[in-house]
Parts: structure tokens; C-alpha cells; sequence
């Protein structure tokens, strides 16, 4: 594999940039692998270049049903940042922003992370007690945060209503200067290109169908490109994940959902930050190409449908427009959605499963991008050992019964922590 | 969007309604410690149909069983539940 540099460009820009060649290979499927990987996202991409790369192993395959990066991973908000409350969550995402802080150098690819700055507003009093609170809780596990008066707000996003009169009015916030944004795509791109140059096949359009079992154990897969045998066997399909464990027997502590985004015409840069309301359900954050990236709540229903409900994307954008009301001019130009399997405390799954050889990673709700490079290389140590990393132990799909739920929002037994 | 016939109103926006829980996860009363704690934390969640609570809330506010495809929104049937459906 060539390296990518400004040399290689310059070097190009002389030969009619004829030298490039296809990022990663296009392999038949062999009959056997040590491990195979079920999902093509940043995640299931990350696992099998960390398998490669720190464990040393050669045969893996990481089988996607669509194209790379065409799930979740392509289809998120990215917003990359560590502010949890709880402290399995820091642990995790805070390894992970780390992890992001150097991830383009790792790769060789620019996955344009942006540190920003990921802020909550706060609405009322009782908001920026919740704010202090999670602040402090993120101080004490080492991980920045700042609290920010009403005049700091103003500052870093001028075009926030901060009138008194307010649809939302506006009291303060908090701020993680290190969060930010990266570009979705790169990251699958460029993690698939570090592993295929490892020697990882990554097979596209093969579906898991089912899984073939000895006795207690999983020993391959069935998949539309044929069966598979496999050591060790992976799921990593985020919003597929309730189905494809199904196909194994197993009911998992998970409900998909659609979750909705949306982004508007180009412009020059008028938001700063990221900007996210917790009470709202509302984060708002300007690509680098100048479009305005909308988020909200999900759509509150079991879906697999992919495309979501207009009634909630009214809910996010009236939310966005009263925030930012010069938001009102642009047009908005294009929709999409994802499926996103809501865990039943909001918390990620990552870990062991009932049956021999099948490991789970999912659960990831509508918060993972952050954690792709950590979710990887957690996957990849339980995956090489069959033991647990100890930063996702914590995470284990054994902990609705043994009681030990990581519910950040303290809802209770609710997807989405209703 | 999509359209509900609630069993005593007739066709309604989807908007009338909010969505509860499948019927996998009611929790009966007599249940043991590991049938409740399936009912409460697993779903079949399956990528086609299954049978889901709904309440008509900002309607008759009565609750039915809607049983819907996942991936199409077909609905195949609705039933009402709770003493009005009792014969
Ligand atoms: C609209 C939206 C906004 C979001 N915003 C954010 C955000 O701002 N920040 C953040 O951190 N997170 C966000 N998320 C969540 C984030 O996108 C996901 O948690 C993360 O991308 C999951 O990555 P993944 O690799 O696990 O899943 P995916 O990228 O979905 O990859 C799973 C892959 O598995 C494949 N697959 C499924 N079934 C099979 C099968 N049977 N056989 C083979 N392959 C299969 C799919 O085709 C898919 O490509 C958002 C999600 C959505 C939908
Ligand atoms: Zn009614």
C-alpha cells in the first residue's frame, strides 16, 4: 500500500494523477477464517484492523451486506465527544476521543476531525444543575469540561436567540473544548484501507443469513456468497442487531428504531460549535462543506424501515429554527435515516453471547461513531482472547440480569431511556 | 405518516398515538424473577411483523394491539383491549 502525502499529490498533479489505485482489493470469499467480522461499518472495519494490527492475526474477513460505511456509519451526525455522566462511559469514550485525537496519522487518511467544542445549553435553572453536576462528574474522571455563563455562550454562537423573551431561553451551557466533528465516510474509508493492507478480506455484498452450529457452538456461517467456516464470529450490523442474533436463537436487551437527520444548502461558516440540548432533543453543527447538520430525537417506534417519520423531523427542525432563528432562510436539502438498535439502558453491548464463538458488539443507540475507534479496539481484544477488555466488562449482555444496568439517565427498562 | 383505525374511532392520524410496548413485553402479574426480566429487557424485535401496543392518547385513550410490519408499516390487524373488548 502507497503512502498518501502532499508528495504523492504534487507527484500526481505532474502525471495527470494517474498513479492512484483502488484503496482496498475486491476478494472472493475463502471457505475459511479465524475470525469473521458481520458488518461493514466504522465499527466491524476498526475491529478487523485492530485484530490485524495489535493482535497479529491474518485470517479475517469482515462480510457487509450493502457497501462499507453504507449503515450507520455513513448516515450519523458525527459528533465526537466524552461527556457522559457515568463512569464505564467515560472510560470508553474518553479512551476513544483520545484514540481520534491522532486517528488521521494512524491511518494515513484524513478522517477530519475537528475539535470544536461539543456544548449543552442550558434552559433553566434546574438545567444548569444538571449541567454542573455532569461536569463535575467528567472533572473527576479527568476529562475537561466547562461550564459556561450566558455571555460565554453568546460569544462562541452569536446567532443563538438569547432575547429573554425566547422561545427556549438560554441560561448558560457546557462545554467540552475537545469535541467535536469528523468526516463519516473517511473513517470507514480509512480504516478499511489500513485493514485490507493487513491482509483482511472485506467482502461486500454478502448477506449473513444464518449460522452454522455444532452442537453449543457457532463454527460458520451461511451468507448469499455461500457458507463460511469460522473460528471466532462477530456481530457487528448496529440496527440488524436484534435480527442477526435472532438468527443464532438468541432475544436481545435491544428495540431498533429509526433516528432521522437532515442538512441544508452550503454556507459560509455561521455555526462555531457543535450545539446540542439535552432538554430540547436538538443538536445543530455546520459541516465542513458548509451545510447545517440537524439532529433530534428518534422516531419512537420499533422501525427497520430506514426512512423516517416527517412529524419528527418538524419537531427538531421547529426546535433548531427557535434556537437559531436565521436557520429560517436556508433550504434544507436533503433527509435520510438510520436504523439504530436502542439498548435498554442506552448503554453499548460489547462482549461474550450465550452460544460458544459468537460475540456481540451493538446496542450503540444513537451515540457510536464517537466510539468507533474504541468499540474496535475493545472488539478486537475479546475477539483475539474471548476474554473481555477491561473497558467494555462493564458492558456485558449478562448485565440486565445480573442487575447491573449503566442507565445514564436513570429511566429505567425503556429503550431509548423513555 | 402513518394511519391507524382504532377499534372506536375509526381511521386516525398516527399522530393521535403513542407507541407502548409489544405484547412480548407485558409482564404478568404471577410472573417468576427470570420471566419478568425477559418481558422487561428483551424484545424479539424482529425485521417484520410483530404485535404492538398502542394508545389512542390524544383521541379515546383507549389502548389496542396493533400487529405491523416493521420494514412496510403494513398493518395486518388491530384489536382493542382492556373490559371493551370482553364479549
Ligand atoms: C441519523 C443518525 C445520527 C447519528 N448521530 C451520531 C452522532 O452525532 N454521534 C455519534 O457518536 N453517533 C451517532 N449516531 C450513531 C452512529 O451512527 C452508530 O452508533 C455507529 O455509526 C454504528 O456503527 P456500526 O459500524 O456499528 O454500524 P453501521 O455503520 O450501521 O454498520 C453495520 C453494517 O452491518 C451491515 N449488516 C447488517 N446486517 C448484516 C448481515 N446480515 N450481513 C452482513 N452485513 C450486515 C449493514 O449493512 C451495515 O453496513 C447516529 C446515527 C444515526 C442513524
Ligand atoms: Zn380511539
Amino acid at each position: 500500500m502507497s503512502q498518501y502525502s502532499a508528495f504523492g499529490l504534487l507527484r500526481g498533479a505532474l502525471n495527470g494523477q494517474k498513479h492512484w489505485q483502488p484503496a482496498w482489493r475486491d476478494p472472493e470469499p475463502k471457505s475459511h477464517y479465524d475470525i469473521i467480522i458481520i458488518g461493514g461499518g466504522g465499527h466491524g472495519l476498526a475491529t478487523a484492523y485492530y485484530l490485524a494490527k495489535v493482535h497479529g492475526l491474518k485470517n479475517i474477513a469482515v462480510l457487509e451486506k450493502g457497501w462499507i460505511g453504507g449503515g450507520n456509519t455513513g448516515r450519523n451526525t458525527t459528533i465526537v465527544r466524552s461527556n457522559y455522566r457515568l463512569k464505564p462511559l467515560h472510560d470508553l469514550f474518553e479512551f476513544g476521543l483520545k484514540m481520534w485525537e491522532h486517528l488521521s496519522d494512524e491511518l494515513n487518511y484524513n478522517v477530519m476531525f475537528s475539535p470544536r467544542g461539543a456544548m449543552f445549553l442550558g434552559h433553566s435553572d434546574a438545567d444548569m444543575t444538571k449541567l454542573a453536576e455532569r461536569g463535575d462528574a467528567m472533572r473527576c474522571d479527568g476529562i475537561d469540561a466547562d461550564l459556561m455563563t450566558r455571555d460565554e455562550v453568546q460569544k462562541l454562537e452569536p446567532l443563538l436567540d438569547m432575547s429573554r423573551d425566547a422561545r427556549f431561553p438560554i441560561e448558560g451551557g457546557l462545554i467540552q473544548r475537545r469535541g467535536g466533528t469528523a468526516r463519516h465516510d473517511a473513517v470507514a474509508w480509512g480504516y478499511a484501507r489500513r485493514a485490507d493492507s493487513l491482509g483482511v478480506d472485506i467482502i461486500q455484498k454478502c448477506e449473513v443469513t444464518g449460522f452454522v452450529r455444532d452442537g453449543d457452538a457457532v463454527v460458520g456461517v451461511e451468507t448469499t456468497r455461500g457458507r463460511i467456516n469460522a473460528g471466532r464470529v462477530g456481530i457487528c450490523v448496529a440496527g440488524h442487531s436484534g435480527h442477526v442474533a435472532g438468527l443464532a436463537g438468541l432475544k436481545l436487551p435491544v428495540e431498533s428504531q429509526t433516528l432521522q437527520a437532515m442538512v441544508t444548502e452550503g454556507v459560509k461558516p455561521m455555526i462555531n460549535s457543535v450545539i446540542m440540548s439535552q432538554s430540547l432533543h436538538c443538536y445543530i453543527s455546520q459541516s465542513d462543506k458548509g451545510g447545517i447538520v440537524f439532529g433530534g430525537d428518534p422516531d419512537n417506534w420499533p422501525s427497520y424501515a430506514q426512512r423516517g417519520n416527517p412529524m419528527v423531523m418538524e419537531r427538531a427542525v421547529a426546535q433548531g429554527l427557535a434556537l437559531v432563528p436565521a436557520l429560517s432562510r436556508l433550504r434544507m436539502v436533503r433527509t435520510w435515516s438510520g436504523v439504530t438498535d436502542m439498548s435498554f439502558d442506552g448503554a453499548p453491548i460489547i462482549g461474550e453471547t450465550p452460544v460458544k464463538n459468537l460475540f456481540l458488539n451493538g446496542g450503540w443507540c444513537y451515540g457510536g461513531f464517537k466510539a468507533t475507534p474504541a468499540s474496535g479496539w475493545t472488539y478486537a481484544h475479546t475477539l483475539a482472547t474471548g476474554k473481555p477488555h477491561a473497558l467494555n466488562a462493564p458492558f456485558a449482555l449478562d448485565r440486565f440480569e445480573r442487575g447491573a444496568t449503566i442507565d445514564e439517565t436513570g429511566s429505567g427498562p425503556m429503550p431509548n431511556s423513555r | 405518516m402513518m394511519q391507524f383505525t382504532c377499534p372506536h374511532c375509526g381511521p386516525r392520524d398516527q399522530a393521535e398515538f403513542i407507541y407502548e410496548r409489544t405484547v412480548d413485553a407485558v409482564v404478568s402479574l404471577d410472573a417468576a424473577p427470570e420471566e419478568a426480566m425477559k418481558s422487561l429487557f428483551t424484545r424479539n424485535n424482529p425485521r417484520g411483523v410483530d404485535e404492538e401496543i398502542w394508545r389512542h392518547t390524544y383521541g379515546c385513550r383507549a389502548w389496542m394491539v396493533i400487529a405491523r410490519n416493521r420494514v412496510t408499516n403494513e398493518i395486518s390487524a388491530t384489536r382493542a383491549v382492556g373490559p371493551e373488548a370482553l364479549p
